[in-house]
């Protein structure tokens, strides 16, 4: 049960938090009207909560008060679902928490469809996350599309905004030495623990001669996807000089 | 020992490296909160100034004792040992564009010049342009004449897909051509013609020019001598007794290495064919901005050194023979570039020497190629390519 307590804190704490980025919009659950007094407390479906007696908002819930508040609005849920579904996904939440959990799904394959089939021959329930064909294709068509951004930009001394005529790819043949899965790793010359994007400020800076980019700027990001595409199924190896 | 001017750059760097620890310190004593991470960075400084740390970005390679001349099995008749140097892959912008690169073959031509003795000649190894602009050909050329001692050219691909050729044959004269030097019959070869990707895709002239410039871009063709070049191969060899040394001067190394960066030539084989009754061929090539080197039955093959950047090693291919040189240093600005000599010894085959910027330099001597590997080892670098 401990997942599903931490799942409730973090929906909690959305409920508090003002999102950071003003300029993107996330979706958001409501916000659960409080009367000031005591703490409600929302599950992540985004619409069953509960207050919590003799706690002000303000407070912080005990271990224990968090693990009540956690049972209380699982059973609620519980109450409100289909019995078969819900039953599904406890026993998915079980597994998953098992140290034996099942064998991965070799990457790539939609491991929706093959659950999908286990669930049937097991006896037809339904499960919670049945991932169609149609997620599938847009999870695939979107992170290509993001790759394929970082590919120009990364081959591009225009688009990185180097002003010496100096590309990504000029050093760098298919991301080559770039090397994302070393970090984080303490780099001495940047006086803290590196992150990739870091190095990745560092050639546009220094070799390029380019404006340093935002960690969440897209052109940041899609580079970032870009060279990790290049190194998929290198072990992490983080801190590796 | 550490020869005086790798020791000067050596000390520089543990100087700015002090300097940086001594910063963080400095830092330190304002910011309560970083007390632990600060220890671990004033017990590494201790360390460092006491000269036992070995530093990441200078990593000390031992000098290889530069191997003496020796004897050959077939020793021709007219021929002394003699030493060329070489510049190669400069990929210049224009000045006002990139003045960096512009340094760095300015550097380069400062190093050959101060040679004493001075080299026989110098050999530019192609790529001398970025985007074969007629302001980059002739900034090149300009910087170049101030070599002192007999230039010999060879082209690269990005000097010539912008017009084919048309001005940088007008500079420098034909791509490919060949001579005869103390005994030993010098060959210059145009090895990177590519078959036409343009003309059916409708690319104008500087499309074509930044595709062939892209290492990584698949929509070119493979490298090749050609059928013509193969003739006129065959014919100047033709001329060239066996027992006479034979040195070819190649773009894109005449061998087959990684064929998606164009580290490749496609008709490798057939010109490998044509040199093979020599008794001593010399392959000593541009394009792969690496340490490499190989051997392929009597050729011996040496990559040359890039002034603008190193390229990593690849991904497969890399020969058995290849000792690399270190994975270069993005906080070094001329880490893994330079330029070098090479000395002819009296069997023909050569000693290369690295010139490498920075960091000590590696020779790889005819005796470790002769040997198949095994005499006369060139260090090997803890900085891998991963």
């Amino acid at each position: 049960m401990k997942i599903i307590a931490i799942a409730v804190l973090f929906a909690a704490g959305a409920v508090f938090f003002q999102g950071a980025n003003a300029q993107r919009q996330e979706p958001k659950h409501p916000s659960v009207p409080t009367d000031g007094k005591e703490m409600v407390v929302q599950l992540c479906d985004g619409e069953t909560s509960t207050k919590v007696k003799g706690v002000r908002p303000d407070e912080r819930l005990t271990p224990e008060q968090a693990q009540s508040v956690s049972n209380e609005l699982m059973r609620m849920w519980m109450d409100k679902v289909d019995p078969a579904k819900a039953t599904a996904w406890m026993k998915e939440q079980s597994a998953a928490q098992s140290p034996q959990s099942q064998p991965q799904a070799p990457a790539g394959k939609p491991s929706g469809s093959k659950s999908r089939a286990a669930a049937k021959t097991a006896g037809g329930a339904e499960q919670a996350n049945d991932f169609t064909g149609r997620d599938f294709s847009i999870w695939k068509r979107e992170l290509e599309r993001e790759i394929k951004y970082g590919d120009e930009i990364f081959h591009s001394d225009k688009l990185i905004g180097s002003a010496n005529g100096i590309a990504c790819a000029m050093c760098h043949p298919n991301a080559a030495n770039t090397h994302p899965e070393t970090y984080p790793k303490f780099q001495v010359q940047l006086r803290r623990v590196a992150l990739l994007r870091d190095m990745i400020n560092w050639c546009i800076e220094q070799p390029a001669r380019g404006k340093r980019l935002d960690p969440d700027d897209p052109k940041m990001r899609a580079l970032e996807a870009y060279i990790m595409s290049q190194r998929k199924g290198v072990p992490m190896e983080f801190g590796k000089h | 020992m550490l020869p005086l001017k790798w020791e000067k750059r050596r000390q520089e760097y543990l100087r700015e490296r002090e300097e940086w620890f001594n910063e963080l310190m400095e830092a330190g004593r304002t910011m309560a909160g970083r007390r632990k991470f600060l220890k671990m960075a004033a017990s590494a400084a201790v360390v460092a100034a006491a000269g036992s740390f070995a530093p990441h970005s200078f990593q000390l390679v031992d000098v290889v004792d530069a191997a003496g001349p020796t004897p050959g099995p077939a020793t021709p008749a007219a021929h002394q040992p003699f030493t060329f140097a070489y510049i190669s892959d400069s990929h210049l912008y224009e000045k006002t564009l990139n003045e960096r690169f512009v340094r760095h073959l300015e550097r380069a031509v400062a190093d050959i010049n101060a040679l004493d003795p001075q080299p026989d000649f110098a050999l530019y190894g192609g790529d001398l342009a970025q985007l074969g602009q007629p302001g980059e050909l002739k900034l090149g050329a300009e910087i170049l004449k101030q070599v002192k001692a007999p230039l010999k050219m060879m082209v690269g691909e990005h000097d010539w897909f912008l017009d084919m050729g048309d001005l940088w044959k007008e500079l420098f004269g034909a791509p490919q051509y060949s001579f005869d030097h103390k005994g030993v019959h010098f060959i210059t070869l145009m090895s990177v013609n590519e078959r036409d990707f343009w003309t059916k895709a409708g690319l104008t002239p500087i499309q074509r020019m930044q595709i062939v410039a892209g290492l990584d871009d698949g929509r070119q063709s493979r490298f090749e001598v050609g059928e013509e070049g193969r003739e006129w191969l065959k014919r100047d060899l033709a001329k060239v007794a066996r027992t006479t040394p034979v040195v070819v001067f190649s773009h894109s190394p005449l061998y087959k290495y990684y064929r998606d960066w164009n580290f490749w030539t496609d008709d490798a084989e057939l010109v490998q064919a044509l040199l093979r009754p020599f008794n001593s061929v010399t392959v000593v090539h541009g394009h792969t901005h690496q340490v490499l080197s190989n051997r392929i039955g009597n050729i011996h093959f040496h990559g040359m050194l890039s002034t603008a950047w190193p390229w990593p090693y690849a991904p497969s291919g890399l020969p058995k023979l290849t000792v690399p040189m270190n994975r270069s240093d993005p906080f070094n600005q001329t880490d893994g570039m330079g330029d070098g000599t090479i000395k002819v010894n009296q069997s023909g085959y050569a000693d290369k020497e690295y010139n490498l910027w920075n960091r000590n330099p590696m020779t790889v001597s005819e005796k470790y190629l002769s040997s198949n590997g095994a005499l006369d080892r060139p260090a090997k670098t803890t900085l891998e390519t991963y």
